[in-house]
């Protein structure tokens, strides 16, 4: 009897009423300290002026107005480099960076997946390694090499270090293991198919997932970079660093910095929203086995 | 066959044991030329700016170095100027302890248990409720928006809320005040900081084989409880020793954020990190050697506790 239940649904198996309850009131407490705090960041950028200053203060916006982000683009006129170099820049850093990421970190990816090669497993350890620290250990140490270079200053500076992430050659690669079978691979050798062959009409198709994770994870973190280090002319300064000089200029700006805000996550997160079912499908295979 | 022979008649197939392990090795990567030519351009770029700037602080870190001249050796003066004369460094690895003990596990534990509780819905409501928990984590300077909830006077949601409520009559300085600042700061670290790890548990828990569910509650498993206790956490224990990595070395990663909404140096230096350490010296007072030695601490810690933390899971179900 009751194994035929069990076979019909998952879902009958094993939940109590009281269990679904607690933790649906435990998801409920916590999408709201999730949630809210980006809620009244739309509600802020939507506010007219006499609103965002009325006591006691408000979660909700009576009447809405697009002013704040008129505002924006008025103040952004009057910045000392045309507004659009700055987009043109955080565009330009964040497309050439994710494509060079996705491809260089392919080529690689497959090299230590579907390749035997004396150094593979060194190469990946090191890879792994990697993972257990950020750039915080890097970023000044990283000026030197950049000044040997004479890359100060200049978009290499951003862009090149981007081509290269570990976490996303990982991804890439634990995908292609569990993803990609030999087999498919053998028999294309079989056919006289040559490796650069085969990564682009066999293994790149089949790992679509995977590169879109990659073009996701590294995409946002592009977009989101605001000063550098390693940038001084105001011409390579990124959107996110205008704004922040916009925001920086005090409380009177409240409504337009919400509008900026407003502005700067919309993209990111319509790249993830787009991308989703394959960043979860890339994420399966990603568990680091021993 | 003699080991020259066997390397000349290239046709014919050739055993491992014919030649020494050197020349074997050299015959392989004659064979893979193709393999390295995939690796070399993200190798290279990768050892570059991941691998280098780590050999180049240890080296530096034993110099004195500030970019005019050339680097002085001095053996260990830096490190026992910061273990031994900086007071501002000690209380930065204190304050760097207590944030990163709590952030790390605790950012660990809700990716863990939230992907868990979120993998009980049904397909729909589970992909927005991803959405919604991921979301603050790439949207850039979304956290800022804290401020205004933080604000100090009664035009801040939290002041007002709690003036309007009658539990305080005067607002509180909570952005200023040292006693506030890191727990707030600590608040905000976690709001950013459900990203990929939760992304790697809310797959991961959809993966798991759902004959195994059947299986065990077959053999007695009563309630959701035991069955992540005895089939889910030993099924997805990849997932968590990636995602125990992701989570500690994001929570030693939140300078950034510290710096966003308090400023920097913090009041009191009280949310001083040893991030904020090595910026201030590497970046600002340009002291390479002194800012490599600082550089070189951050990293041993790092890749301690992962390694400790990640010794520590091996063992979870053995």
């Amino acid at each position: 009897m009751s194994k035929l239940r069990i076979k019909k649904s998952n879902h009958s198996l094993n939940r109590s009423f009281g269990g679904d309850l607690g933790i649906n009131i435990v998801l409920l407490i916590f999408g709201a300290f999730m949630f809210l705090p980006m809620v009244y960041v739309v509600v802020q950028s939507l506010k007219p002026l006499d609103e965002l200053w009325v006591y006691p203060p408000r979660f909700y916006v009576v009447n809405p107005t697009f002013k704040n982000f008129g505002d924006l683009f008025r103040l952004m006129g009057s910045s000392w480099v045309p507004f659009s170099r700055y987009i043109f820049n955080t565009v330009f850093v964040s497309v050439v960076g994710t494509f060079g990421n996705v491809m260089l970190s392919s080529f690689a990816a497959y090299a230590l997946s579907k390749l035997k090669f004396p150094g593979r497993v060194f190469l990946f350890k090191v890879v792994e390694y990697s993972l257990m620290f950020n750039a915080t250990v890097t970023t000044i140490t990283n000026f030197l090499t950049m000044s040997a270079f004479h890359w100060v200053d200049t978009y290499l500076a951003l862009i090149v270090p981007a081509f290269a992430t570990s976490l996303g050659l990982y991804l890439m690669k634990q995908f292609m293991d569990s993803s990609v079978p030999d087999s498919v691979l053998e028999s294309a050798r079989l056919d006289g198919a040559g490796e650069w062959r085969i990564l682009w009409k066999i293994v790149m198709p089949m790992v679509k997932p995977a590169w879109l994770t990659l073009i996701m994870f590294c995409f946002k973190d592009l977009w989101n970079m605001g000063s550098s280090l390693y940038i001084h002319s105001e011409q390579l300064k990124t959107f996110n660093y205008a704004i922040q000089q916009i925001v920086s200029e005090g409380i009177s700006r409240a409504g337009a910095a919400a509008a900026s805000t407003v502005v700067m996550m919309m993209v990111p997160i319509l790249v993830f929203v787009v991308s989703q079912s394959n960043v979860i499908e890339t994420m399966s295979t990603s568990g680091m086995k021993d | 066959m003699s080991k020259t022979t066997a390397v000349k008649a290239s046709k014919k197939p050739v055993n491992r044991s014919d030649m020494s392990k050197f020349r074997w090795t050299l015959k392989e990567m004659k064979d893979n030329k193709i393999a390295y030519l995939l690796l070399a351009p993200f190798f290279i770029i990768f050892f570059i700016f991941t691998v280098l700037p780590v050999i180049l602080s240890v080296f530096f870190s034993f110099t004195l170095f500030n970019l005019l001249e050339a680097p002085k050796f001095v053996f260990l003066d830096n490190y026992i100027r910061l273990l031994l004369d900086d007071d501002i460094f000690l209380l930065a690895i204190k304050n760097t302890f207590v944030f990163a003990a709590i952030t790390g596990p605790v950012s660990f534990m809700m990716s863990m248990i939230l992907a868990w509780f979120i993998n009980e819905l049904s397909p729909k409501v589970r992909a927005v409720m991803t959405l919604i928990f991921y979301a603050p984590s790439i949207a850039g300077n979304a956290y800022l928006i804290w401020q205004y909830m933080f604000t100090a006077d009664q035009h801040g949601i939290i002041n007002g809320l709690l003036m309007e409520m009658g539990v305080i009559t005067t607002p509180i300085a909570f952005l200023t005040d040292p006693s506030y600042i890191m727990p707030i700061v600590i608040i905000v670290a976690l709001w950013t900081s459900l990203g990929t790890s939760f992304l790697q548990f809310i797959a991961g828990y959809q993966v798991v084989d759902r004959s195994m569910y059947e299986a065990a509650a077959v053999d007695g498993v009563k309630n959701r409880w035991q069955e992540l206790w005895f089939v889910t956490l030993p099924a997805i224990k990849p997932q968590m020793m990636l995602g125990a990595i992701l989570s500690i070395t994001q929570s030693f990663g939140f300078g950034a954020v510290i710096t966003g909404m308090v400023g920097f140096p913090s009041p009191d230096y009280c949310a001083h990190t040893i991030m904020h350490h090595l910026e201030d010296y590497g970046n600002t007072r340009f002291e390479m050697g002194y800012a490599s030695a600082i550089a070189v601490l951050l990293f041993a810690l790092m890749i301690g506790a992962n390694l400790l933390v990640n010794k520590l899971l091996r063992k979870v179900g053995q």
